[in-house]
């Protein structure tokens, strides 16, 4: 259960590794260990973050999550609650993708498509299910400025961002009645294994700022927010200049 | 059955969870349901006063008790009534008083059912001298996971499952009905000292003097004042007025239900309008507007037990994220604890207007019964961003001091900290799964705290 004061007592981390991801549970652990599921592509990394995790006093078990492979999506979700209720899930699993190749690229258009957007689509509903039964709960689900207003320069990525961006926004409210809270965080650049060796952009943040607005949106039980927060203004003035100069802007 | 999906919370509006609630049914359809019971289980509630989590079950099936409202024997002559679990104090109390029978234990509100009462064992201003409800509590029919009805008593066969149930917050089983000992009054009103304490050591040597003189004791002190006023208090503490303490015009109604409330609050309340600065100014008002001392005043019902009910539904001022009561208690002993604790509170940033400290007597044979021989203090809370660490800090000191929180008010204590502060549980567990193996009784209180 999620207490009084926002403390969960487990969490589903789908997208097992991410950085942004691993940073949240962090963030609830430091106040309180808790019990975590790791889903994720099974590798060395995915077994570090399980260990460091597990030093700090909490209780680890991972599971195989391929993004790709939709059609395990509801067994995934059914093993992550077999040993009880899952209090907060954060969906993290993405990919940035290379934007000049993913327009061009059909089979990297597909990918991006897949991991950012269907997958997150049909755990989502396998999610949902479970929720609706459990009677209460959160959900965190990265989407990103990107999709806020999508720019030539990554519209293929930014358009998944927009698809998971409004999924979530309707999923939390069919499942408020139910108990269930959604948050959707849009994230601007991050500095993570996702954005390395590209150059920062304006508000750039570390996962530690991103998580700790997640966690607090969570306890708070907001359904949206920006991180850093600055992004909500400034996506509000972009969202609004015509296309004619939007075109022409160097971002 | 009428059932409907619905979301619950307690009374400090946090951690709202959905469940299917059963808005009416009898006896049978009761033990029918409990019977068929799924995973997710069954929990009873009653008025929701709990401030927590204790009367919700997430995506399970929540009974609501208070549609059995019968008061079925009264008894004047031995002040013995037989009540059904879903009828509040406030109601048992309008209808006892004209026989001249008053209720043992009050809490703060009389919007309480007999079932939450004895589910939590709920305590009031007398303890120190009369003990908890269930104390007074001398039958019980219990509807268990079975789906059968028993009767249990304090003493003799069935006492175990008596005691499991005083304070197992609905987890034993169903609360029908129970037969409850009233005590006798010659009048509805109260004869009342007050006295002003200059900080806390002035306050706990006052309480340790003489409380046992009085048959209600309990101080209000100021939590917005740090350093030398640090735990200056109102003092208030007295008698059930007797015929001949009253002023003539009283006299020709002495049992009259005399408990005024006055306003409702609008159900939006900004909640910017509780910050630190109101409520210093409340606690500065409410301080300074106590005599310094007055001895023998007489005070009626809503003055001397409930004046929080003046306002219905205050817990509406805390805005939409809600507030908790943090009540603990320790033993006699850790006086530096309550120190310690008030300090923290003080000036770490919290704001609370009900700040009530008060002695404890003895503890009954509930395993989960809160009350023990000490010092009780209870804060009210809004929640912040910073509350979760402070309280936990909080927790720390009450477990070393060999204390507990109390769980009618609780909505955020892990579930090892409440283990170790009950060492009673293992008995408790022991009568609670021989009489639901299957674990049908179930709720988000029991699931945080893994019982
Ligand atoms: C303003 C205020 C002041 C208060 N002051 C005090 C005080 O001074 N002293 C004190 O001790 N408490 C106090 N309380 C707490 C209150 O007395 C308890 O929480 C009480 O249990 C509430 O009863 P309820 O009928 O509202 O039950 P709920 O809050 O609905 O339920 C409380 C518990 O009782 C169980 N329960 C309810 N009905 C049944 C039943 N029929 N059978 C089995 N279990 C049942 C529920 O499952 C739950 O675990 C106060 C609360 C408020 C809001
Ligand atoms: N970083 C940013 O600037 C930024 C900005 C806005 C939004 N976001 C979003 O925030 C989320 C988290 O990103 P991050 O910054 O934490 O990046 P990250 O560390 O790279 O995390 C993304 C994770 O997605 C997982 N993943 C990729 N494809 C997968 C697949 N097919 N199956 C299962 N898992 C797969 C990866 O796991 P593997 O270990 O298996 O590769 C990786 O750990 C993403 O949705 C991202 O789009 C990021």
């Amino acid at each position: 259960m999620i207490d009084a004061v926002g403390n969960p007592q487990s969490l589903l981390l789908l997208g097992g590794t991410s950085e942004i991801g691993l940073a949240i549970v962090d963030r609830f652990a430091g106040q309180r260990p808790l019990r975590v599921v790791l889903a994720a592509r099974p590798s060395e990394r995915l077994d570090e973050a399980a260990e460091r995790l597990r030093a700090k006093g909490c209780t680890v078990s991972t599971l195989a999550f391929d993004a790709r492979r939709p059609e395990t999506h509801e067994e995934v979700v059914g093993k992550a609650f077999s040993d009880g209720d899952i209090d907060v899930t954060v969906v993290a699993f993405g990919v940035l993708g290379e934007a000049e190749r993913a327009w061009q690229d059909v089979e990297h258009a597909r990918e991006l498509a897949e991991v950012n957007f269907v997958a997150p689509v049909t755990v989502g509903v396998a999610l949902a299910n479970r929720l609706r039964q459990q009677g209460h709960g959160a959900v965190v689900a990265l989407s990103s400025v990107a999709g806020e207003r999508v720019r030539r320069s990554n519209f293929v990525y930014g358009s998944t961002k927009a698809g998971i961006d409004g999924f979530y926004l309707g999923l939390g409210e069919a499942l408020k009645p139910h108990g269930v809270q959604v948050t959707v965080v849009r994230p601007g650049f991050v500095h993570t294994k996702m954005t390395k060796g590209m150059k920062a952009a304006p508000l750039a943040a570390q996962p530690e700022q991103v998580a700790e607005i997640a966690v607090t949106a969570v306890r708070r039980r907001q359904d949206l927010v920006w991180a850093p927060g600055a992004w909500r203004f400034v996506m509000s003035v972009l969202r609004h200049i015509p296309r004619a100069i939007f075109r022409k802007l160097p971002i | 059955m009428p059932e409907k999906l619905g979301r619950l919370t307690g009374w400090g509006r946090t951690a709202p969870t959905t469940a299917r609630i059963l808005e009416r049914a009898d006896r049978a359809e009761l033990a029918d349901v409990v019977r068929a019971a799924d995973g997710r289980g069954v929990i009873p509630r009653g008025l929701g006063r709990s401030y927590g989590d204790a009367s919700q079950n997430a995506g399970g099936l929540v009974l609501d008790m208070t549609a059995f409202d019968q008061i079925h024997h009264v008894d004047t002559e031995t002040g013995i009534v037989t009540v059904d679990a879903g009828v509040s104090l406030d109601k048992l109390m309008r209808q006892m008083l004209p026989h001249g029978l008053w209720i043992p234990v009050l809490p703060g509100t009389r919007q309480v059912t007999i079932g939450g009462a004895i589910a939590a064992d709920i305590h009031g201003k007398n303890h120190h001298v009369e003990g908890s409800f269930c104390n007074h509590v001398l039958a019980i029919e219990l509807l268990t996971a079975d789906g059968e009805i028993r009767t249990v008593t304090p003493d003799g066969p069935g006492s175990e499952l008596f005691w499991a149930t005083a304070g197992g917050m609905g987890l034993t089983g169903v609360v029908l009905r129970a037969t409850v000992q009233l005590k006798s009054v010659e009048s509805a009103y109260f004869l009342v000292d007050t006295e002003r304490t200059r900080d806390l050591d002035d306050l706990m040597s006052r309480l340790m003097d003489n409380d046992d003189q009085y048959t209600y004791s309990v101080a209000w002190f100021d939590a917005a004042s740090t350093g030398a006023k640090m735990g200056r208090a109102v003092l208030t503490r007295g008698w059930s007025a007797k015929l001949d303490d009253l002023p003539a015009k009283l006299r020709n109604d002495p049992l009259k239900f005399n408990a005024p409330q006055l306003a409702t609050v609008p159900p939006v309340f900004p909640s910017g309008l509780l910050n630190k600065l109101t409520v210093s100014a409340f606690n500065e008002v409410w301080y300074r507007k106590a005599p310094k001392e007055r001895r023998g005043e007489v005070q009626n019902i809503t003055q001397f037990f409930h004046p929080l009910d003046i306002v219905g539904e205050w817990n509406r001022v805390y805005g939409p994220r809600g507030f908790l009561q943090y009540q603990y208690a320790v033993p006699y002993g850790a006086e530096d604890t309550v120190r310690k604790s008030m300090e923290i509170i003080s000036s770490g940033g919290a704001v609370s207007f009900l700040n009530v400290l008060k002695r404890f007597g003895a503890a009954n044979g509930g395993p989960l019964s809160f009350p023990m021989p000490g010092w009780t203090l209870a804060v009210d809370i809004p929640i912040t961003d910073d509350l979760g660490p402070l309280l936990d800090k909080l927790d720390q000191l009450v477990l070393e001091a060999g204390g507990r929180l109390y769980l009618a008010k609780d909505s955020r204590l892990t579930a090892d900290a409440f283990r170790s502060m009950y060492p009673r549980l293992a008995e408790w567990q022991k009568v609670r799964d021989a009489v639901d193996p299957r674990g049908v009784f179930n709720s988000d209180l029991s699931r945080r705290l893994m019982l």
